[in-house]
């Protein structure tokens, strides 16, 4: 199974190497150079080496996606640092390129939430924080506090 | 008629100053705080300090009682989502959006944001009609005598291909001068035949070109 992961922030290259170390093939596309280190960071081997590929390119470059092997992609992950960047590529995945399984990453709530009901299979870490803190605050007692 | 405009820039001010002056409601929507305290001076309450791909930004600024949402900020992505939620969940009917970078246009029409206005295809599309055809050069043009020169290389599916000079009907104040072929260039007789994949030297009259462009270009011709 090849999984498509553009954005290798702290989210897309830890996904990247857990599912590289499940024995998932693996592609990460990424406009900066320097994200490639976080692929390589506390592994034994540097992400070529261990079987991962990288691509540099912006996502919304259709042969920057192409490069990264979108037409065989049977997962696609958009997990770069803006959510309207997200939500282009995941729609030109998914409409696009038929790819099977598109996932995307929306930090605000309200946009994620219209999304999901649109059919995209969105991820908001804010609102995984913001059910976090209410229930916290509820454990503590502080709602129903005096 | 209200108007809902993303992006205060250039475009998207001097867009609303145009339509407020034709008695449209306008709402300008900016996201920097900097340039949005500027536009402010001069359009006061019509312009909105905000990022139009936030929900609540749009809903204050009235998008589901919008006629129309034009997208016009720097980035494509942007102007895409904003006129997406436009148009599929606050059903506005009409949206108009920028393209900063042509080659972002395919993503615009995959996800039906129609029309999407490029400045970089505007100005291709005048270079078009003002050179009627890519296949055509201008080599020298001699303004004050009325006569111009042009290189074209001949279409394959073109009127002139496989046509000897003789044969092939020019307009009064044409003329071939010149063939260029991989083996040189050279004067041709009524004999010659011209093929495809020649570059030909015509000297005419201006205004004649698009006689011209038909007859070398065939239908690989641009158009209007």
């Amino acid at each position: 199974m090849l999984i498509l992961i553009v954005g290798s922030g702290r989210v897309g290259s830890a996904v990247a190497k857990s599912a590289l170390a499940s024995g998932h093939e693996v592609s990460v596309l990424d406009e900066d150079p320097l994200s490639h280190e976080r692929l390589d960071k506390d592994q034994h081997d540097s992400w070529e080496d261990a079987g991962g590929q990288f691509t540099l390119g912006t996502a919304l470059e259709i042969d920057a996606l192409l490069e990264a092997g979108i037409e065989r992609a049977d997962v696609f992950i958009a997990a770069t640092d803006g959510d309207n960047t997200n939500l282009v590529i995941a729609q030109v995945a998914r409409k696009r390129f038929e790819v099977d399984r598109v996932i995307v990453r929306v930090l605000d709530p309200a946009r994620a939430q219209w999304y999901a009901e649109q059919g995209l299979a969105t991820i908001c870490p804010t609102q995984h924080a913001i059910e976090m803190f209410e229930r916290a605050l509820g454990a503590d007692g502080v709602d129903g506090g005096a | 008629m209200y108007v809902v405009i993303a992006g205060a820039g250039k475009v998207g001010w001097n867009l609303a100053r145009e339509l407020i002056e034709k008695d449209h409601e306008v709402t300008l929507i900016e996201s920097d705080r900097r340039r949005f305290l500027v536009v402010e001076q001069e359009l006061e309450h019509a312009v909105q300090y905000g990022d139009s791909t936030e929900l609540w930004v749009l809903e204050r600024a009235g998008i589901a009682r919008a006629d129309m949402a034009i997208a016009v900020t720097g980035d494509d992505e942007d102007n895409i989502m904003i006129c997406q939620l436009a148009k599929e969940k606050y059903l506005c009917e009409r949206i108009i959006a920028r393209v900063n970078n042509p080659r972002n246009l395919q993503h615009f029409k995959l996800l039906g944001i129609q029309p999407a206005v490029s400045a970089t295809d505007l100005i291709l599309r005048l270079i078009e009609h003002e050179v009627p055809k890519y296949g055509m050069v201008h080599l020298l043009d001699l303004a004050e005598d009325h006569l111009e020169i042009i290189e074209l290389e001949v279409g394959v599916e073109a009127p002139a291909a496989g046509q000897s000079v003789r044969d092939i009907s020019l307009p009064k104040g044409a003329l071939i001068i010149s063939v260029l072929r991989s083996d040189g260039g050279f004067v041709p007789t009524p004999e010659t035949v011209v093929e495809a994949g020649d570059e030909v030297l015509v000297v005419l009259d201006p205004g004649l070109e698009s006689d011209i462009t038909a007859t070398f270009l065939g239908n690989g011709s641009v158009g209007a």
